[in-house]
C-alpha cells in the first residue's frame, strides 16, 4: 500500500524526467545514426577509390603459366632431353594449423630417409611470399602419392601439385654434352626475368641445357584469376598462353655418343668427334659420366659430395675443361707450320742421332728411339713420331712463330660456338710467360713445346678440332653442339671463326695427310697395329702426354708408377683422307702409350661412322687391345 | 490528475464506435495487442534482412528458410509475450531473474563449451539453451520493477540495489566469456536507472568511475578480448589474424560506393574475404551491394523504429513499463550501433549481432520477445490500476 501511494505520489514527476530523459535518448540516437552515417559515407564516397583497388587486388590474382621446355633431340631425332610429369609436394604455410605435427605425419607417412628428414624440415621453414606454395619434395613416388591422398583430410596446405620434369633417358653418356637443369638458386634469381621465370623451377645449369636457356625456357604465359580468401580459384578473367620453348636438335649422333662412351670402358678419358666440313661435333664424351637426371630434382648432399670427392672426378667434363700436353699429336701441325713458315719442305731431311742438342749447349733432347731414326723427312718424321725432327723445327722457328701459327689451329683458344664452359687451356708465348711468371723465354722451353710437352696444354675438343681444320685443308667450321632451334637452323658461318689457314702448296696438305696415313699403315707407323684391316684411308696421330716429367736420362717404366701416374695416351685421326667425314681426339687418362690405347678407340669411332657399324662389338677391340699393349713403343 | 490527463487521449479510441472496416482493423490490431506500425517497421526490415541474408550465405536457400522459421517462432513468442499483462509481468519478474540468474550459475558450472566459450545450457536431445539470452530481457525488467517501487529519481541506496542486481548475471556472463552480452545486459540496466532520473551529477561520476576502471577492467580481459581492441586500434598490425576481419569489412563497404556493386554482385561476401560474413558482420555484406544508399535506408528505418519504440514508451501509464520498455528499445539501438561500428571500424570487434538481419535464432527471438514486451505494455496501458 505504501509502495503504491508513492508511485501516485511521484508519477508527474517521474513522467516529466522520462520525457526529458527519453528526448535526450533520441537525441544522442540520431546523433550517433549520424555518425554511423558520416563514418559509411567517409568509407563508401570518400575512400571509395581506395577500397575498389583492395577489394579487386584481393580477389584478382595473376597466375604465371610456366611454358614447357623445349625437348632436346640429337641429329637423328632421338629425345635426348625430355619432359616427364612428375608429383611435387607442395605446402602453403599459412593454411597448415601445425606444423611440426603436419611435417611429422609427412615423414611418417612418404617414408621419408633419416638424412633428408632435416633438409625437408629446413625448406619447410623457409619463408616465402604468403599463400604462395612453397615446393617441398619433387618427384614423389607412387606410394606416396596414395598415401597423400588417403590422408589428405589430414594434412591441410599440404598438396600434390603435377609438374613437368626434365628427364634424361640416357643420362650418363650425355650428361657432359647435354648439361642438365637444376633448380633455380638465389643467385640466379637475381640475374633472372622474374616475371617470365614466375612459374618455372628450373634452368639450365650447364652444357647445351644452359648454352640455350632462353630458347629452351620460352616464353611464360600467364592468367588472371578470381580467388576466394583461402586463394581457392574460382573462375579465370582471362589469360596469355604461355609460349612453349624451341625445341633443340644437336649435331650429336647419340649412337656414336654411346659408342664412345662404350669405348672409354669407364677409364677416365674422353673422345670428342666432329665432322671437319661442318664442324658438328658428333660426339664429345667424358668419362666417367654421372646421372643428370639426380641434379634435375636435387641431389642430395652426401651424393653430391659423393660424386665431388670421386677420384675420378665423374663431375668434371675433361672434353672442354680437361687439360693434358698434346705430346706427339701436334706433330701433323707442326710439319704444316713448318711447310707455312717455309722452314721445311717436304722433301727436306734431318739427321736424327736419337737425340737434339742447342747449340752451345750440353743438354740433349732425347728422341724416344733411343738410338735414333737416321736420316728423317717430313712424313717419316710423322709417322715414326720422330721427336729429333720437331726439336729442329721448333727451334728454328722459335716460340712466337710457332705459337702464332698453332693458334692459327685453335690451340690455346676457345673454340666451339655452343659448348658452354669451355676452357682455352694454353698455347705457351713469350708474353704469356712474362705475365704468368714474370720470366723471359729460354729456347729449351721451345724445344719441349716442339714436341707437345712443356707448358703446352690442350683440350680434347680443340685437339678434336685442330684435327678437323688439317683434315679440311686449312678450311674452319667452328665447332657447335645444335643443328638447329626450332625451325631455325644454325648458320654455318659462325662468328668469330677464325681464318682459314693457307699453304703456299696445296699439294703439303697430301704429304701431310701422307705422313698421318703412314702412322696407321707404314711399316714403321707407331699405330700400325691399328691400322690393320682399314676399308678407307684414314689419318692419325698418336701422342703420350706425361703426367709427370721424367729427369735427364731417366728410364721409363711404367709398372714402377702407380696407375695415376702413368702416360695418358692420346690419338688423333681423321678420315677418309680424300674427302674427310669426321675427326676424332681420343684422350684416355694413365693408359701409356697413344698408339696402344687411344689409336684402337679412335679407329673404332671412324669405323662406326664411316662405315655405319655403331653397334661395334666392343669387347672383341679390347681384347685386340689387349694383345697390343706394350708391343710398340708408345709416342 | 496527471495520470487521468495523459491517459485520456488514448483511452478515447476503444470508445469510437467500430462501424468502418479500418475501425475493425484497428481493433484486430488492437485485441492481439500489437502495434501495427512497430509491426510494419520490423517486418521491413526482417524483410530486407531475408534479402541480404541469401545473398551474404552464399546463396543459400536452406539458410534463408532456416532463418524464417526462427523469425516466425520469434514473432509466435513476441504475440504470445504482448497478451501477457504488465501486471503478471511484474509479479514475474523476481522469479524470472532469480531463474535466469541460477541458469548462469550452472551454465558455470556445467555448461557446454561451444566455440571455446562457455555458454550454453544443454538438455541433451531436447533444447540448447544460453540463460544470458533470458538475462538480457530479465535484467531491465528487475532493475525497472524495482525501481517502479521506489521514490524517482533513485536515492544512493536504490542505486546500490541495482548495482547488486547487474552485479551477479553480468560477471557470470563475462566469465563465459562473451563480451557482447555483458555488455549488452549492462546497458539494458544501466538505461533503466538512466531513464528512471540518474542525477546528471551521478552519471559525471559514474563516467569518471569507468574512466578510471578501464586500467583495471583491461587487467581482467582475456587474451583474446584484448587483442581485439589492440587489432580495433591498428588493424594492419595482424593483417591476417585478427585485423583480417576488420580489413576485409571496411574494404567491403567501402568499395560498396554510393550504390553498392548490387544484390549478389558483392565480391568481397561472395569470394569469401569476408569473415562470419551471415552472422556479426552482415552488415559488410549490406555495404557492399547496396553501398551508401542501402546503408542509410536500412539505418532509417533502425531509427524509426527506436523513434516509435520510445514513443509507445512516453505512452505508457507506469513506470515500470516506461523504464522497461525504454530500456527495451535503446538497448535495440545499441545492438545496432555497437554491430555497425565494429564492422566499419569504429569500435572494437564485439559479437553482437545486427538486430534482426544476422542470421541467428536466439539473437532473433530475445530481441522480438522485448518488442512483445513493449508492445504489451503500450496495449495494457489503459488496464492499469489507478
Amino acid at each position: 500500500m505504501r509502495d503504491r501511494r508513492q508511485v501516485l505520489k511521484n508519477t508527474r514527476q517521474e513522467v516529466r524526467i522520462f520525457r526529458v530523459r527519453s528526448l535526450l535518448a533520441i537525441l544522442i540516437v540520431v546523433s550517433l545514426t549520424a555518425m554511423m552515417m558520416g563514418r559509411l559515407a567517409y568509407l563508401q564516397v570518400t575512400q571509395h577509390e581506395v577500397y575498389i583497388t583492395r577489394s579487386e587486388k584481393n580477389r584478382v590474382r595473376v597466375e604465371p603459366l610456366p611454358p614447357n621446355r623445349g625437348l632436346i633431340y640429337d641429329r637423328n631425332g632421338e629425345l635426348l632431353a625430355e619432359n616427364r610429369p612428375t608429383y611435387n609436394l607442395m605446402m602453403v604455410r599459412e593454411r597448415v594449423e601445425d606444423l611440426d605435427a603436419t611435417l611429422t605425419l609427412l615423414v611418417e607417412l612418404l617414408d621419408l630417409p633419416e638424412e633428408g628428414v632435416e633438409a625437408f624440415r629446413e625448406r619447410s621453414r623457409q619463408r616465402q611470399r604468403p599463400f604462395q606454395p612453397a615446393l617441398l619434395i619433387s618427384d614423389l613416388n607412387e606410394d606416396q602419392i596414395a598415401q597423400l591422398a588417403i590422408n589428405r583430410h589430414l594434412l591441410p596446405g599440404v598438396e600434390v601439385e603435377a609438374q613437368l620434369l626434365r628427364y634424361y633417358p640416357d643420362a650418363e653418356v650425355m650428361a657432359h654434352a647435354l648439361g642438365y637443369v637444376g633448380r633455380i638458386n638465389a643467385e640466379e634469381l637475381q640475374t633472372l626475368d622474374t616475371g617470365n621465370y614466375a612459374g618455372t623451377h628450373f634452368i639450365g645449369k650447364t652444357g647445351v641445357e644452359r648454352f640455350y636457356e632462353n630458347e629452351l625456357h620460352g616464353q611464360a604465359g600467364l592468367r588472371k584469376v578470381e580467388t576466394n580468401a583461402r586463394g581457392r580459384v574460382l573462375r579465370e578473367l582471362g589469360r596469355t598462353d604461355p609460349v612453349p620453348g624451341q625445341n633443340l636438335t644437336l649435331t650429336i649422333d647419340a649412337g656414336l655418343q654411346r659408342l664412345a662412351y662404350e669405348l672409354l670402358d669407364g677409364r677416365r678419358g674422353s673422345i670428342v668427334a666432329i665432322e671437319p666440313a661442318t664442324g658438328e661435333i658428333l660426339a664429345m664424351v667424358s668419362a666417367p659420366g654421372f646421372d643428370s637426371n639426380r641434379f634435375v630434382t636435387g641431389i642430395d648432399v652426401a651424393s653430391y659430395r659423393a660424386l665431388q670427392e670421386d677420384i675420378d672426378l665423374p663431375l668434371f667434363n675433361r672434353a672442354i675443361r680437361g687439360q693434358y700436353p698434346p705430346g706427339s699429336t701436334i706433330k701433323p701441325f707442326l710439319a704444316i707450320a713448318g711447310l707455312s713458315e717455309g722452314m721445311i719442305t717436304p722433301e727436306r731431311t734431318i739427321h736424327d742421332p736419337g737425340f737434339f742438342q742447342l747449340p752451345n749447349d750440353t743438354r740433349r733432347y732425347r728422341n724416344w728411339l733411343r738410338w735414333g731414326h737416321g736420316r728423317v723427312d717430313m712424313e717419316r718424321s710423322i709417322a715414326v713420331s720422330n721427336n729429333t725432327y720437331y726439336y729442329t723445327l721448333a727451334h728454328e722457328m722459335g716460340i712466337d712463330r710457332l705459337h702464332n701459327q698453332m693458334s692459327q689451329f685453335g690451340f690455346g683458344q676457345r673454340v666451339g660456338y655452343d659448348v658452354f664452359g669451355e676452357s682455352g687451356a694454353l698455347m705457351p708465348s713469350r708474353d704469356w710467360k712474362r705475365a704468368r711468371f714474370n720470366q723471359p723465354w729460354y729456347p729449351g722451353e721451345t724445344i719441349s713445346v716442339g714436341i707437345g710437352q712443356g707448358y703446352w696444354q690442350i683440350t680434347p675438343l680443340q685437339l678434336a678440332t685442330a684435327t678437323a681444320v688439317l683434315a679440311n685443308r686449312g678450311q674452319w667450321a667452328k665447332p657447335r653442339l645444335a643443328k638447329s632451334v626450332g625451325d631455325r637452323s644454325l648458320p654455318t658461318e659462325l662468328p668469330d671463326t677464325p681464318q682459314n689457314i693457307e699453304l703456299t702448296n696445296e699439294q703439303w696438305w697430301d704429304r701431310v695427310f701422307s705422313g698421318a696415313e703412314k702412322v696407321l699403315t707404314g711399316h714403321e707407323g707407331t699405330a700400325r697395329r691399328t691400322g690393320v684391316g682399314l676399308q678407307y684411308r684414314m689419318g692419325g696421330k698418336s701422342g703420350t702426354a706425361q703426367v709427370f716429367s721424367l729427369g735427364q736420362d731417366q728410364k721409363y717404366n711404367a709398372e714402377e708408377l702407380a696407375e695415376r701416374l702413368r702416360d695418358h695416351a692420346l690419338f688423333m685421326a681423321f678420315a677418309p683422307l680424300e674427302n674427310p667425314q669426321i675427326a676424332v681426339s681420343v684422350i684416355v687418362e694413365n693408359a701409356g702409350g697413344g698408339s696402344t690405347h687411344a689409336a684402337h678407340l679412335a679407329r673404332a669411332m671412324t669405323d662406326a661412322w664411316l662405315l655405319g657399324d655403331e653397334e661395334l662389338d666392343v669387347d672383341e677391340l679390347r681384347e685386340a687391345m689387349e694383345e697390343d699393349n706394350g708391343s710398340v713403343a708408345g709416342n | 490528475m496527471a495520470l487521468i490527463d495523459l491517459a485520456r487521449p488514448l483511452r478515447a479510441r476503444p470508445v469510437r464506435p467500430p462501424e468502418s472496416g479500418m475501425a475493425r482493423r484497428r481493433s484486430l490490431w488492437m485485441r492481439l495487442r500489437i502495434d501495427p506500425w512497430l509491426m510494419a517497421m520490423l517486418l521491413v526490415l526482417m524483410l530486407a534482412g531475408l534479402a541480404v541474408l541469401y545473398s551474404a550465405s552464399g546463396q543459400r536457400l536452406e539458410m534463408v528458410i532456416a532463418q524464417v522459421t526462427r523469425f516466425g517462432i520469434a514473432l509466435v513468442t513476441m504475440v504470445l509475450l504482448a497478451q501477457l499483462s504488465l501486471t503478471t509481468l511484474l509479479r514475474w519478474t523476481p522469479l524470472l531473474y532469480g531463474a535466469a540468474l541460477a541458469m548462469l550459475v550452472a551454465v558455470e558450472v556445467i555448461g557446454d563449451m561451444g566455440m571455446g566459450a562457455q555458454r550454453w545450457l544443454v538438455i541433451p536431445g531436447v533444447i540448447r539453451f544460453q540463460p544470458s539470452e533470458l538475462m538480457k530481457l530479465t535484467m531491465p525488467m528487475m532493475v525497472a520493477a524495482y525501481l517502479s517501487r521506489r521514490e524517482l529519481p533513485p536515492k544512493w541506496t536504490d542505486l546500490l540495489v541495482c548495482a547488486l542486481i547487474m552485479a551477479l548475471p553480468v560477471m557470470l556472463i563475462a566469465r563465459q566469456p562473451d563480451l557482447g552480452t555483458s555488455l549488452l545486459v549492462t546497458c539494458a540496466a544501466i538505461f533503466v536507472v538512466l531513464l528512471a532520473g540518474l542525477s546528471w551529477r551521478f552519471i559525471l561520476f559514474l563516467g569518471a568511475t569507468a574512466g578510471a576502471a578501464l586500467p583495471l577492467l583491461w587487467l581482467n580481459m582475456h587474451n583474446y578480448q584484448r587483442q581485439r581492441v589492440l587489432t580495433f586500434l591498428n588493424p594492419e598490425s595482424d593483417p591476417l589474424g585478427a585485423g583480417w576481419n576488420i580489413i576485409q569489412s571496411t574494404t567491403a563497404i567501402g568499395s560498396g560506393g554510393l550504390l553498392g556493386k548490387g544484390w549478389l554482385q558483392g565480391t568481397q561476401s561472395q569470394l569469401e574475404f569476408l569473415p562470419e560474413r551471415h552472422t556479426d558482420f552482415i552488415v559488410a555484406v549490406l555495404g557492399e551491394e547496396f553501398g551508401l544508399i542501402g546503408m542509410i535506408v536500412v539505418l532509417t528505418l533502425y531509427l524509426m523504429i527506436v523513434s516509435r519504440g520510445l514513443w509507445l514508451a512516453n505512452a505508457a501509464q507506469d513506470s515500470f513499463g516506461r523504464l522497461l520498455a525504454g530500456s527495451i528499445i535503446l538497448t535495440f539501438f545499441i545492438y545496432v550501433f555497437v554491430n555497425v561500428g565494429m564492422v566499419s571500424g569504429i569500435l572494437p570487434v564485439v559479437g553482437v549481432p545486427l538486430p534482426l538481419v544476422s542470421y541467428g535464432g536466439t539473437s532473433s527471438v530475445t530481441l522480438l520477445a522485448g518488442f512483445g514486451i513493449l508492445m504489451s505494455i503500450h496495449a495494457h496501458r489503459r488496464l492499469l490500476p489507478r
